[in-house]
């Protein structure tokens, strides 16, 4: 990198990008309870956006989001584990409501309150169940500095598009680590302008068109009258037992978040012609998965790279990318291989490994190992 | 006068007093001259809660125990009083949202709770609350309570910042009395009791409501009433500034490119600058032109236990950022000694810059003792290490590190040219024994 470039560089970590991007792309509010390793975008969000709260517990806080969520704002937070775990039940209502907001999981070491001050990845196996019945939670997670930054205005934008809760995933060192980095040549992020349902027509708070995502509309607003349940309602939001509109309502949760829309699908696909190993990783494991291909190729070697950024629910363009390759091996710092295991299953497949451990970050020297061992 | 509910019967049981307060909540809303539109009822799980579809305000139906926290939520973000955020919920859910209850008063957050208390779990079988009074008969209680409940008007008048707490038998009209509640700023509540009659009244029968409040020592009064207290406000800040200061862009001043990475790693205790001094080392080398990482590790407690930073500083992009083989490990303490005793081991070369008082675990790295706490003190152990790895080793301008400190307000009062003459003083004898490369 020429000198000039590397001007304008700032030391910064990497919640301070994640919180800059929430509050460019227009949150209203940080609500939380601090858990380490979360505490800097609570700290950060404290200065950085209009309104913050610091809730009593972790259920309060989900509570206290859904509240605000429902007058039509955005509301943050930000939790590890122990804290995640009790905002579980609430999540659920949120996803049931259809209530946009953005939960930043900093994975820490577990299980329960494991080693507060390392880092993993342990808790995708938990997100892929989150939703009682199995219904898929979205989830994105953060590769890079870079996606400190753009990640979190795009779950934002999805969670808003899609009317759900949204998980941001990510790990200690990736939003502890000190780095130097440019903030000159950043996408630009637009707060996201949200629109309303605006007709005369009698307002039905979970009626929905081609899209299965409802219109939104505030609580008190003086033209119509708005229902939220958290219980198994029909399109007016009244609660019903199991009336064929109500379930077909519930139904409808699956399946918009199966539209595997173009516009909510992230990941970086290096493609190289004649490899027949793929490596695929996320999270922090991604830079260490990004310096073992470039070693690898250094030495002559060809192998393509995936790094997933869209985690859940899987988007199919995963598998279709996999099924060209003879080798497939996933790297992340989990000791069984929760993201391999949501792809195969337990049982696995004879052309896919792991790179696995717990406790210290995945290095590229093991990376590497495993795409050259036969 | 406008409807509040709908012209459908009420979904309760007959003689549920849940129906007076559905009935007597309109009316006092009536009272007050509300619009429907300008009302949000918060309700929750049990029998209470299947209230919601009869009224023809906004309503938001959320999980057991927790509509005072949803509710809470509503009001901070409509931030607007004359939006009325009312909270039905019962016996049960309040007992589980104990916790909400008195945050949400101790906040003074904008709403009216009702509780409707019929001292027993109505929609599960009619097991007994934390609101069971003593000698109270339900199906899983036929003896009686064996303890007083909760007397929950007495618990919030005890919360700094209520406005208002009362409470009433739930017969005959008590609109006057909820329209009092409703009509204050803060946080106001009502206790409304009753008999549940599917479960209460079969399990005490020919027992009195009134008989029941008494015998149990609850008294039907207005626990508090401030009047008209201040409204709780919301903080919506509008001169937001962004997180990037470019006015602390680090510039470019001492030109320098290395042939690879460099990874440093400092292990010292907690308190002793582990964190500081490898900023420094950082600063230093993005200063350099190159690009930096700073990773810090330590134990929860913030100021006891090891403290230990991985500095790695790179002419091209850092992707991974950990140093599992360090080029360069310094250790000024036996926490850091303890926490890098493993990668010591792994070296394969580099340097191992170890304070005199420590002995250094076998490894194929150089070795090289002085006595950073004996010449800096604990404190400033760390301090001292850098610069001495700096002048040793050269790795990186000394000017680079000697900016960054000096513009760093700690340089003010940290005397530079002592440090640098007992950096430059000689090791003692029983020292030198010591530096030699044990591999």
């Amino acid at each position: 990198m020429e000198t000039a470039e590397k001007e304008m560089r700032l030391i910064m970590d990497g919640s301070e990008l994640i919180v800059e991007s929430v509050a460019r792309a227009g949150a209203d509010v940080f609500i939380g309870y601090p858990i380490t390793p979360a505490n800097l975008l609570y700290s950060y969000s404290q200065e950085r956006l209009p309104s913050f709260f610091a809730a009593p517990d972790e259920i309060s806080t989900l509570q206290w989001m859904c509240g605000y969520a429902t007058t039509g704002k955005f509301p943050v937070t930000a939790s590890s584990f122990p804290g995640f775990a009790l905002m579980l039940e609430s999540i659920n209502m949120a996803y049931m409501m259809e209530l946009p907001m953005l939960i930043i999981l900093v994975q820490r070491l577990g299980p329960a309150t494991g080693t507060a001050t390392c880092g993993a990845q342990g808790d995708l196996g938990l997100l892929q169940g989150a939703i009682s019945g199995g219904f898929p939670l979205p989830v994105v997670s953060i590769s890079s500095m870079k996606d400190c930054w753009e990640m979190p205005a795009k779950a934002m934008k999805m969670a808003i598009d899609l009317r759900t809760p949204v998980v941001l995933l990510t790990s200690k060192e990736e939003i502890m680590t000190l780095s130097s980095f440019s903030v000159k040549n950043l996408p630009e992020i637009n707060k996201i302008e949200r629109t309303f349902y605006n007709s005369t027509e009698t307002y039905m708070p979970y009626k929905t068109g081609a899209t299965l995502v409802p219109e939104f509309l505030p609580v008190a607003n003086t033209e119509h009258q708005v229902r939220f349940t958290a219980s198994t309602h029909d399109q007016k939001g009244i609660i019903q037992n199991t009336s064929k509109e109500a379930i077909d309502n519930t139904k409808r949760l699956e399946y918009k978040h199966r539209q595997n829309k173009t516009e909510h699908l992230f990941y970086d696909y290096d493609e190289q012609s004649g490899a027949d190993t793929l490596v695929v990783s996320y999270g922090i494991t991604s830079a260490a998965c990004r310096e073992a291909v470039n070693a690898v190729r250094a030495d002559g070697h060809k192998v393509s790279m995936l790094i997933v950024k869209t985690m859940l629910p899987v988007p199919p363009v995963y598998f279709e990318i996999m099924d060209k390759y003879k080798k497939v091996v996933i790297a992340e710092e989990n000791l069984t291989g929760q993201f391999k295991n949501i792809l195969f299953g337990e049982r696995g497949n004879k052309n896919v490994s792991g790179v696995n451990g717990i406790a210290e970050m995945i290095t590229p020297a093991r990376i590497a190992e495993a795409i050259l061992s036969k | 006068m406008k409807n509040f509910l709908t012209d459908a019967p009420l979904p309760f049981c007959k003689g549920c007093g849940h129906n007076h307060i559905a009935a007597n909540t309109e009316k006092a809303l009536q009272l007050l001259g509300y619009d429907p539109m300008n009302v949000v009822l918060v309700t929750d799980i049990g029998c209470h809660g299947i209230i919601d579809k009869s009224f023809l305000t906004h309503t938001v139906h959320g999980l057991h125990g927790r509509s005072v926290a949803l509710a809470t939520g509503v009001s901070a973000a409509l931030n607007n009083p004359d939006k009325k955020v009312i909270v039905f919920i019962g016996d049960g859910g309040a007992t589980i949202g104990m916790q909400h209850l008195i945050d949400a008063a101790h906040n003074g957050f904008n709403m009216t709770v009702v509780i409707h208390n019929n001292f027993l779990y109505g929609m599960t079988g009619g097991q007994p609350s934390e609101f069971t009074p003593f000698g109270f008969k339900t199906p899983y209680l036929p003896d009686g309570g064996k303890k007083t409940g909760y007397d929950i008007c007495k618990l919030i008048s005890a919360v700094d910042g209520v406005s208002y707490v009362s409470r009433l038998e739930g017969i005959s009209d008590f609109s006057k009395e909820l329209a009092e509640a409703f009509s204050r700023k803060g946080f106001s509540l009502v206790e409304v009791m009753e008999i549940c009659p599917s479960y209460g009244v079969k399990a005490n029968p020919g027992m009195k409501l009134s008989k029941v409040v008494e015998s149990a020592g609850l008294k039907i009064e207005k626990f508090v009433d401030r009047g008209e207290t201040e409204a709780y406000q919301t903080t919506v800040k509008t001169d937001l500034k962004s997180l990037f200061h470019e006015e602390d862009a680090i510039k470019t001043l001492f030109p320098t490119q290395l042939e690879k990475p460099i990874r440093m790693m400092l292990c010292g205790s907690a308190g002793e600058g582990v964190q500081a001094a490898a900023e420094f080392l950082l600063k230093a080398g993005i200063t350099s032109g190159l690009n930096g990482t700073k990773k810090g590790s330590y134990p929860v407690t913030v100021g006891v236990g090891f403290s230990a930073a991985e500095v790695i500083l790179s002419s091209d992009e850092i992707l991974y950022t950990g140093s599992p083989n360090p080029d360069v490990m310094c250790v000024t303490s036996a926490d850091g000694l303890e926490y890098a005793r493993k990668t010591i081991a792994n070296m394969k070369g580099g340097k191992l810059f170890i304070d005199s008082t420590l002995t250094a675990p076998e490894t194929k790295a150089e070795v090289i003792y002085f006595p950073f706490r004996e010449r800096g003190g604990a404190k400033n152990s760390s301090l001292y290490m850098i610069f001495y790895f700096l002048k040793t080793t050269g790795m990186i301008p000394m000017d680079a590190l000697l900016h960054v400190f000096g513009e760093n307000k700690i340089a003010k009062k940290f005397d530079l040219p002592k440090m640098f003459e007992l950096l430059n003083e000689p090791y003692t004898e029983e020292m030198s024994d010591k530096t030699k490369t044990i591999a």
